[in-house]
Parts: structure tokens; sequence; C-alpha cells
């Protein structure tokens, strides 16, 4: 029964979503204020009817009713419980429910904090909004039903795939949906905008909240997502150049690029139709990688079931939003009224030259992602386009990118002062060449790119520093002064400190576990040791235990530093019984400097077991330094500035156009 | 400056990293595409020792074996050639004999093949699609299991 009710809610959701679509964009285009009031309740009830749905679902795996097919194929009585909930989006049909759900929250929030938007811009952005929903709601109810039952139901389950049944990956798909999805918002800004044809700095104040809640979901979504594949997939890598990593870095990318060229329309009122374009193009990226998973033109960790017509309904789905939203924006853009412009060397300039650094590194991205996938669909050869293609065309764009970073929030608006930037930089630039030095004298044997890597990203955490201290006048004021111009500073100002340093941080991490990595793979007999970086590791006893799903064999690694005792590590080689599969465990020690990290192999004769370890230096590093950067939006997206709203023209509350904004 | 040279400035820059970018793809290009082969392939098409492919086709059963320094070493096979591979590394979780599997390495002068990343199917359905091509061009596809599902699982290591 809860069942169809969550089936019912379903297709309520859809008809809602229709009227939504339907009823503000006529109302805005009438001016006809009855019409437009219908988006704000029809979004909150779209939203109560889809939460409806994904909680029968839930309920459904929670207890194990099997009746419902989702549930049989993905779920297991003997399951942990984390492992029940999270098996609702580990799979095609629930995760698209779960898309649309945050879908959902987003036009709900609007709805609910959109006051002080004007009256016709907030019927638009919903309609815009609902319009995505029917598309991807008609999608579920047609190719991708979650509600279909089974009879007689099965007694069990036949579980979930095992390498999804793990604490970071349960939590990684709702991130990274919310990261997506909430580039959905800023493109309906984008197309209410195009509609409205204005584009003013009240309209980019409301879009930076937007944008910038979906950069740091997507920010902690792709940071866990590599976490998961570092300690899970087994040879100590974070990220492998798979397109579908690829297809949420690119909106990740565009979606950064987005935030800053947000800020120069917001105080400059420059770059607004690029701006514009971003928003398109960050959320058309996302529909892009919603396509390349679901499709089954890709294979890999993250893809789902392939079913040719649900292919072909999503590349409907990304040809209608992008191809429309892309001839809309050829259409109305021009008519955008462009204003202040300014001197190359300028805050403006700097942010202009980030954005088209990160638009250079996406189309490499995007090149090497989707050439191959492109030459198969013309039936040409089977190639594959490996790391070392985006190590040698991602890499380099954003080196370029980064050591320019810190001058950027040292340059005033409109005309800067380079030499005036570069002297503030002097201390950064000194502590980079300094850890330089350090880096050559620890790891003279390592490849001698590595030291410039680690000093990139000294001079990146100390730049942040510097803007910093440079605002608080530290050392240059009493240290009373400095602590209260601190506290005075606004949010936006830490946040981007922190985003800026988090990025210097996990630019240390990517170069140590590239450059310094050392390795080892030996069959060893219990007793036996084997030497790795300083380290000596003896394999003790290899046992079996039992977990709640799964039975393990269990390795235990004694990790001594000469004479000191450092850790022991159980490395597992899991069996689950249940999906008839096996998982491996590292077995990780991390002193927060480097990770010894160790897998444990398959018998190799003899009562041996082959032994795979690594010293990754500096790995943690990574992750910690995603994390600030997602600290550092969450701060930003407090600030006084984006809960406060714009000043609105007490006209366009009226729902009367302005003759021209500003 | 004037607003015109302003404009050209910003033209020269955005020209400039257009130039880089699609320089570096050029140049990445170049030698860094990995072309997928089966078996039969890499016999009849003569692939070069120390060519940089992927080798993809079914493990052949009985053939896998774990040496005593770590190594594992099995041999692919469309059911017309057979190649030996020896792979350094853990295989991974789901590598199993009478299964599709892709291996990316080097072909060496023995005609023998050294993996440095293994990638097999996560699920029992699961077929790599160029190894379901291969088998299908032999003539070898049975067409049981083509339903794919969950997908590859990455195993890599140092070869030899």
């Amino acid at each position: 029964m809860i069942i169809e009710i969550g089936h019912f809610a379903l297709v309520l959701a859809l008809a809602v979503a229709v009227a939504q679509m339907v009823a503000p964009m006529l109302g805005a285009h009438r001016r006809d204020a009855t019409l437009m009031s219908i988006a704000g309740p029809a979004a909150l009830l779209q939203f109560a009817l889809v939460l409806l749905a994904f909680a029968a679902l839930t309920w459904a795996f929670l207890v194990s009713d099997f009746s419902l097919k989702l549930a049989y194929d993905n779920s297991h009585s003997a399951k942990p419980l984390i492992y029940k909930i999270s098996g609702v989006w580990g799979n095609h049909e629930g995760s698209m429910v779960l898309w649309v759900l945050i879908l959902a929250l987003f036009g709900a929030m609007v709805a609910l904090f959109g006051g002080n938007l004007p009256a016709t811009l907030r019927a638009r952005v919903l309609s815009v909004q609902a319009s995505i929903a029917v598309a991807f709601l008609l999608f579920i109810v047609f190719t991708s039903n979650p509600f279909v039952r089974l009879d007689p139901a099965p007694f069990e389950g036949t579980g979930l795939n095992p390498l999804l049944q793990d604490r970071a990956l349960a939590f990684h798909p709702p991130w990274l949906y919310a990261g997506y999805v909430g580039y959905s918002m800023t493109f309906s800004f984008a197309v209410a905008a195009l509609l409205e044809g204005r584009v003013d700095a009240s309209w980019a104040r409301w879009v930076r909240p937007w944008a910038l809640a979906a950069w740091l979901s997507l920010t902690i979504g792709i940071a866990m997502g590599s976490w998961w594949a570092y300690y899970t997939l087994g040879w100590g890598g974070f990220w492998f150049w798979d397109p579908v990593e690829n297809a949420s870095l690119m909106p990740w990318i565009v979606g950064t690029a987005l935030l800053h060229s947000a800020i120069v329309a917001e105080k400059r009122g420059a770059l607004k139709s690029w701006t514009l374009l971003l928003a398109i193009i960050a959320f058309s990226l996302s529909l892009l990688g919603t396509f390349l998973v679901r499709s089954g033109v890709l294979t890999s960790v993250h893809a789902f079931a392939v079913d040719p017509e649900r292919g072909i309904f999503i590349l409907g789905i990304l040809i209608f939003f992008v191809g429309g939203s892309l001839a809309l924006y050829a259409w109305r853009a021009p008519l955008l009224k462009t204003d202040g412009i300014f001197a190359p060397v300028s805050r403006e300039g700097a942010l202009l030259v980030n954005n088209l650094l990160l638009a250079a590194a996406t189309a490499a991205v995007f090149f090497g992602t989707l050439y191959p996938l492109l030459l198969d669909a013309l039936d040409g050869p089977k190639i594959t386009v490996g790391p070392t293609f985006f190590n040698l065309t991602f890499a380099p764009i954003f080196i370029v990118l980064l050591v320019l970073v810190p001058f950027g929030p040292l340059l005033g608006w409109k005309r800067a002062d380079i030499q005036a930037a570069a002297e503030r930089l002097m201390a950064a630039a000194g502590l980079a060449f300094v850890a330089m030095l350090v880096a050559y004298g620890f790891m003279w044997d390592g490849p001698w790119l590595a030291p410039l890597g680690i000093a990139l990203a000294v001079w990146l955490v100390a730049g942040a520093a510097s803007e910093i201290a440079y605002r608080t006048k530290l050392f240059a004021a009493p240290l009373a002064e400095s602590l209260g111009r601190a506290r005075r500073l606004p949010r936006a100002a830490w946040g981007m400190a922190l985003a800026h340093g988090g990025l210097g941080i996990a630019v240390a991490g990517i170069v140590g576990v590239t450059a310094w990595r050392a390795e080892t793979i030996v069959a060893l007999a219990p007793g036996e040791s084997t030497e790795l970086a300083g380290y000596t590791l003896t394999l003790e006893a290899v046992g079996m235990r039992d977990g709640p799903n799964f039975e393990a064999t269990t390795g235990i690694v004694r990790i001594d530093r000469g004479e000191r005792f450092v850790a022991r590590l159980m490395p597992e080689k899991r069996r689950f019984p249940a999906e008839r599969q096996e998982k491996t465990e590292a077995g990780i020690h991390t002193n927060l400097l480097s990770d010894i990290y160790v897998v444990l192999g398959d018998v190799a004769g003899e009562g041996k077991w082959v032994v795979r370890a690594y010293r990754n230096a500096l790995a943690p590093w990574i992750w910690i330094g995603g994390m600030i950067m997602a600290l550092g939006g969450a701060i930003s997206l407090t600030d006084r500035r984006l809960r406060v709203g714009a000043p609105v023209n007490a006209k366009i509350h009226a729902g009367v156009r302005p003759a021209a904004a500003e | 400056m004037t607003r015109k040279q302003r404009r050209a400035a910003f033209i020269a820059i955005g020209l400039a990293i257009l130039a880089l970018a699609v320089g570096l793809v050029l140049y990445a290009m170049r030698d860094n595409i990995v072309f997928f082969h089966s078996p039969s392939d890499v016999v009849e098409r003569e692939v070069a020792p120390g060519q940089r492919i992927r080798l993809g086709g079914l493990v052949e059963a009985g053939s896998v074996e774990t040496l005593a320094d770590g190594a594992a070493r099995f041999a692919v096979t469309d059911m017309v050639e057979t190649i030996r591979v020896t792979y350094r590394g853990i295989l991974p979780d789901l590598f199993r004999e009478g299964q599709g599997v892709v291996a990316e390495g080097v072909l060496l002068e023995d005609g023998s093949f050294a993996a440095d990343t293994v990638l097999a199917k996560h699920d029992e359905t699961y077929m790599p699609s160029e190894v379901v091509d291969a088998l299908k061009r032999t003539g070898n596809w049975q067409g049981e299991g083509a339903e794919a599902s969950h997908a590859e699982t990455y195993g890599q290591g140092a070869y030899p």
C-alpha cells in the first residue's frame, strides 16, 4: 500500500510540476499576478509529493519489502541499516528519484526564501525549474519506474553491489547530486533573466548563493568519491581520469568560473552575458554527466544498467535543454546592456583571465572525455585517452592559473597597480622558494618538478594568508587593531582565503602522492617481513572473520620504523555471499604527513600471500584541502551580503519592469 | 589605454589561452592515445612491441597463476588467438577465469604482454563492450550475459 502511495505521489508531482511550469510563465508574460502566484505553493507541493515518494521507497528498503523489485534487486535483509538507506540511491531508478527530490528541494527553497525576488523573475525561475522536473519525472515514470512490484514476493533480496557498501560512498551521491542539481538553479535564473531581458547587480547577487551552494556540494561530492576510490580500489590512486569522474569535474570547473564571474557581474556590471553563458554551460555539463552515466555509452564503476530507451530519452532531455537555452542565449544575450569596461590589469581583468583559463581547462577535459566516445560512435577505432593526456593538457593550464591566483584578490577594481600587489606577495614568494629548497633537500631523488609543485602549493596558502594580513594590517598596525579589522572582515573574504588556501593544500597532496610514492609487492608467509621507505612491514598472521553480511580473510600487518612500533593494520578481502562478489579493504595508517597503505592479495602458493604496500606522501592533504575549500564556500554562503540580499527597487517589487536597470 | 586597446588586450589574452589549450591538446594527442586490440588483432596486424595498447578478451580457463614474487600470469583469448599476460599487482576483485577482461600495457619482444592495468567486470552479467565486439567479430559471442550492469573495476600496478 505504501509503495502505491509513493507511486501515486510521484505521478501527482508530475502533474503539479506541469502546472508549475505553465501557469507562472504565462502569468509572467501577461503580468497576471494570480497565475504567477501559483508558482510558490506549487513548488512546495511538488517537493512534498516527491519527498513522499522517496520516503515510500526508503520505507520499503528499511523493512526489506522485497515485493518491491528495486528492493529485491538492491537490498538484503542482513545488510547494515546505513546501507539499506543508501541502497535506495545505489541504483538507477532510486538515484533518479533522489535527483528529482533535490531538484524539488531547491525549487521549494526559492519559493520559501525568494520573497525578495521581483515577482516576474521568481515566477519564471520556478517555471524553468519545474520544466526540468517535468522532463525528469516523465523520464522516471515512463522508463525507470522505481515502484515496480514482484508477485509473488521473494523471501530475500539479492543485495547491493559490495563496492557501494561503504560509508563514504553511501553519501557521495547525495552530495554530488546536490551539486549537479544546484546548477539547475543558476540555469533557471539564467534562462529567466534571458526571458526578462534584464541582468543587473541584484540578479547576480541572487544567483551567487545558489552557485556557491552547488559548488560546495559538488566539491564535497567529488572529494568523497575520490577518497573512496583511494581506499577501496586498492592501488592508492585518487583520480583516474575516468570519463565519469571527468563528467563531475567539468561542471565543477565551469561552476568555479561562474562563481568568480558572478562577482564581476554583481560588483561591476560587466561580464553579464558571459556569466549567463557559464550558468547555462554548468548545468549542460551536469546533464551531460547524467547522460554519460545512465545511457550506457560508458562503462565504469559509476555506470548504471544499460537500456537504450533510457539513453535516448536522456539524450532528448539534454538536446532540449542545452539546445533550447543556447538558442535563447543567442537570441536574447545581445540585447543585454553591457557596461563597465575595465583595464586588463584590474580585479575584473584577473577574474576574466581566471575564467578563460578555467574554460580552457574544461575544454581540454571535454575533448579527452568525448573524443573516444565520438570516434566509437562513428565506427572508428576503439581508443582510450589515458591519464597522460590529461596530465599534459589539464595540468599546464591549471598551473598557469594557480600561479596567478594570489594576485587576483590583491588587485583593485577597475584599474590596479600590479607592482603594489607583487610587493605584498613578496613574503609568500619567499616562503614558496624556501619550501622548494626544503623539498629538494628532503626528496632530492624524486622527480625534479615535484618541489616546484610544493612551492606552488605554499605560494597559494601563503598568498591567501598575505591577502588577509594585508586587509587586517597585520604587523603594520597594533595587534588589537588588526584583530578588530579581522572581526569586521566580511565572511566572504575569509571564505575566499580558505578556498584558495585549501586549494594549495590539495595541490600539495596531489604533488606528494604523484611524485613521492614508494611501493612494493611481495609474497609473504606469516612471520615474514619486507621493507618499504624505511618502514618494516611484517605479515603477522592471516585469519578469517565474519562481518554482518560478509566473510573476510584478514591479514594482520605490523609496521615498525627501526625499533619503534608504528601501527598494526588489518587489510581484508571480503566475500559477500548474497551478492557473490569480493571487495578489497585496504589497511591504511596515516600520520597526516603520509599514509602507509597495505592491500592483501591472493594466495601465492606454499602458504604465502601477496601483499602490496605503498607509502603515499601527503595523501591526506588532498581531502583535507578539499574540505577546507568546501568550508570556505560554506562560510562565504553565510556572508551578510547574501543573507540580507540586495536593496531592491520598490518598482521591481510591484512587478513593473523599470525602464533601465540601475 | 583607450577602449579599443583594452578590448584588443582582452582578445589577445583570450587567443593566447586558446592557442595554449589547442597546442597542448594536439601535442598530447600525438602519442597518448591507446588503441584497443583483441588477441587476433595483435597477431594479424602485428602490433609493434613496446607500443601501448589495450588488450581485451576472455581470461582463458585454467591459465591464472600467482607467481612466487607476487606477479600474476594469465592468458587472454578470443577463441582464435591467445596472448600470455603478466601483471605485477593485485588482480581486481572480480577478475575470474572464463570472463571478460581488458588489460592495458605493452607487448614484449617474446609476444607476451606486460600489463600495468587490468580492468575486470563488476558483476555476473557484465562484459566490457570492447570484448563483446571483439568476440562478435571472431564469431565466438555467445550472447548470454550481454546485458551490462555496474561495471569495470580498476587494478593498477607497475609492470616489470
